[in-house]
């Protein structure tokens, strides 16, 4: 066996989970889909004393559509969403991304809460919230509260997520039927780790000019990075190669790629303006077509 | 010391109970408790595939699941395979193109090949040739003949159209 010992318990309630993390905070440690978890505790990077087991709480395994949104309990499957007609229609960017997280055999266990709390700079859903700024529903001794994306994600592998706290929901924000979204991204192979990725989800007005940009890059820097600048240079231009170079020459104040085997923080910065490129240019092509 | 957990589920048509540290993973339990070894071991951290095996009718990395977690369940591994033939075949399609094809070197990697392609199979049976590639992707060859097991998941999609147009 390759973990180090711990005890373990299985709630079937919320707020069993949440007395069991109390009782043992700060030694005890959710278990979601477990797809990130137990390498980290087979390769013993992570001793926890104590794992709270979420995959019996029925209550967190749903997709709800709600006005202009979509709520997602934490523990759902990944393939769950992927494959989940309301999300392909509503919010499909979220489906697209998922594509590209893992394996089948990884998106059948993991869950969409459990990518987003741990926070691996170069996962795809962190960057889909951050894009669409999406909330997450926190609760802790009975009281809960809302954090919006942009303050969720404060470092590397580290979210506003307290020990004893558990992410409820998510609630993402439907992509617009005259929205076009789309996600780039560069890895080895299909389902490795991204070297660096891009979501941008554009709106065009009447005249066929950008009325709104959204741009989020992962792989880049500790976090998921939010390319504001660049955003708002699109904002009243036609969209066309001239204006999307323009804007991706923008993000150097936001990028701060790590140096690594996969690829350099050089690298990194020139794949992440190219990927933004070319995330523009199909998001564009897919508001087109999803306007005819 | 820990404490211990009972579990029971079912593993190829067979039901199992014992009491496990909730620490050892279904890959242990399946190969220490059970002497069920066609579920090989490559990494333990979830990269490649070799212990995939099918939970509630769903390819999962048997080492990134606790045997705890599996309770209640219903397990299908590389052993059950065999079982899931026509009357009167031997081998499941998918493992009869393994061998028509050379789908193997080593051997280690193909119970998760095949266990990942059984899916694949259930799902769809004419699938492309970019859709195996896909599939496949979370499982590694060490031996690279990944040629090779591509055409056996081809072979076997063909033998079980034929058996499904009998």
């Amino acid at each position: 066996m390759k973990p180090a010992p711990f005890e373990y318990v299985a709630p079937r309630t919320v707020e069993e989970a949440s007395a069991a993390l109390r009782q043992n905070n700060p030694e005890g440690k959710i278990l979601a889909g477990g797809q990130s978890l137990l390498p980290l505790l087979n390769l013993r990077l992570m001793k926890p004393k104590f794992l709270v087991d979420l995959n019996g709480i029925s209550d967190l395994d749903a997709i709800r559509e709600t006005p202009g949104a979509l709520s997602i309990g934490a523990m759902t499957r990944q393939s769950k969403v992927e494959h989940s007609s309301l999300v392909r229609e509503r919010c499909p960017v979220l489906a697209e991304a998922i594509r590209h997280i893992g394996h089948i055999a990884i998106r059948h266990r993991g869950t969409i809460g459990g990518s987003l709390v741990h926070a691996d700079p170069a996962a795809e859903l962190p960057a889909v919230a951050l894009a669409l700024d999406a909330k997450f529903e926190l609760t802790a001794k009975g009281i809960g509260r809302i954090v919006p994306a942009e303050e969720f994600f404060i470092d590397y592998m580290t979210t506003a997520l307290a020990s004893d706290e558990i992410l409820l929901q998510i609630v993402f924000p439907v992509i617009r039927p005259s929205s076009g979204y789309a996600l780039e991204e560069i890895a080895r192979r299909h389902g490795d780790f991204a070297i660096a990725g891009v979501v941008a989800i554009v709106d065009l007005d009447h005249g066929g000019k950008v009325a709104e940009a959204r741009i989020a890059l992962f792989g880049v820097a500790p976090t998921p990075v939010r390319a504001r600048g660049a955003e708002r240079a699109l904002l009243g231009r036609k969209p066309d190669d001239e204006a999307f170079r323009d804007a991706a020459a923008l993000l150097d104040d936001v990028l701060d790629p790590p140096e690594d085997i996969r690829g350099s923080q050089s690298y990194r910065k020139h794949v992440a303006a190219i990927l933004t490129l070319r995330a523009l240019k199909r998001a564009v092509q897919v508001c087109a077509s999803r306007m005819s | 010391m820990t404490s211990k957990y009972a579990v029971e589920f079912t593993v190829n048509e067979k039901r199992y109970g014992d009491m496990v540290e909730p620490r050892m993973s279904l890959a242990d339990f399946l190969r220490d408790r059970l002497g069920l070894t066609g579920t090989h071991l490559g990494c333990e951290q979830g990269v490649c595939g070799s212990c995939t095996v099918l939970f509630n009718g769903e390819t999962v990395r048997s080492c990134l699941l606790l045997a705890v977690q599996a309770n209640g369940g219903s397990i299908l591994t590389v052993e059950g395979l065999a079982a899931k033939a026509n009357a009167g075949e031997p081998l499941h399609p998918i493992q009869q193109g393994f061998i028509e094809t050379v789908g193997f070197q080593c051997g280690f990697c193909t119970p998760g090949f095949l266990m990942t392609a059984y899916e694949l199979l259930n799902e769809n049976s004419s699938p492309s040739e970019d859709e195996i590639r896909e599939r496949l992707s979370g499982n590694l060859c060490r031996c690279t003949g990944y040629q090779n097991i591509v055409a056996a998941v081809l072979w076997a999609a063909e033998r079980l159209r034929a058996q499904a147009n009998r």
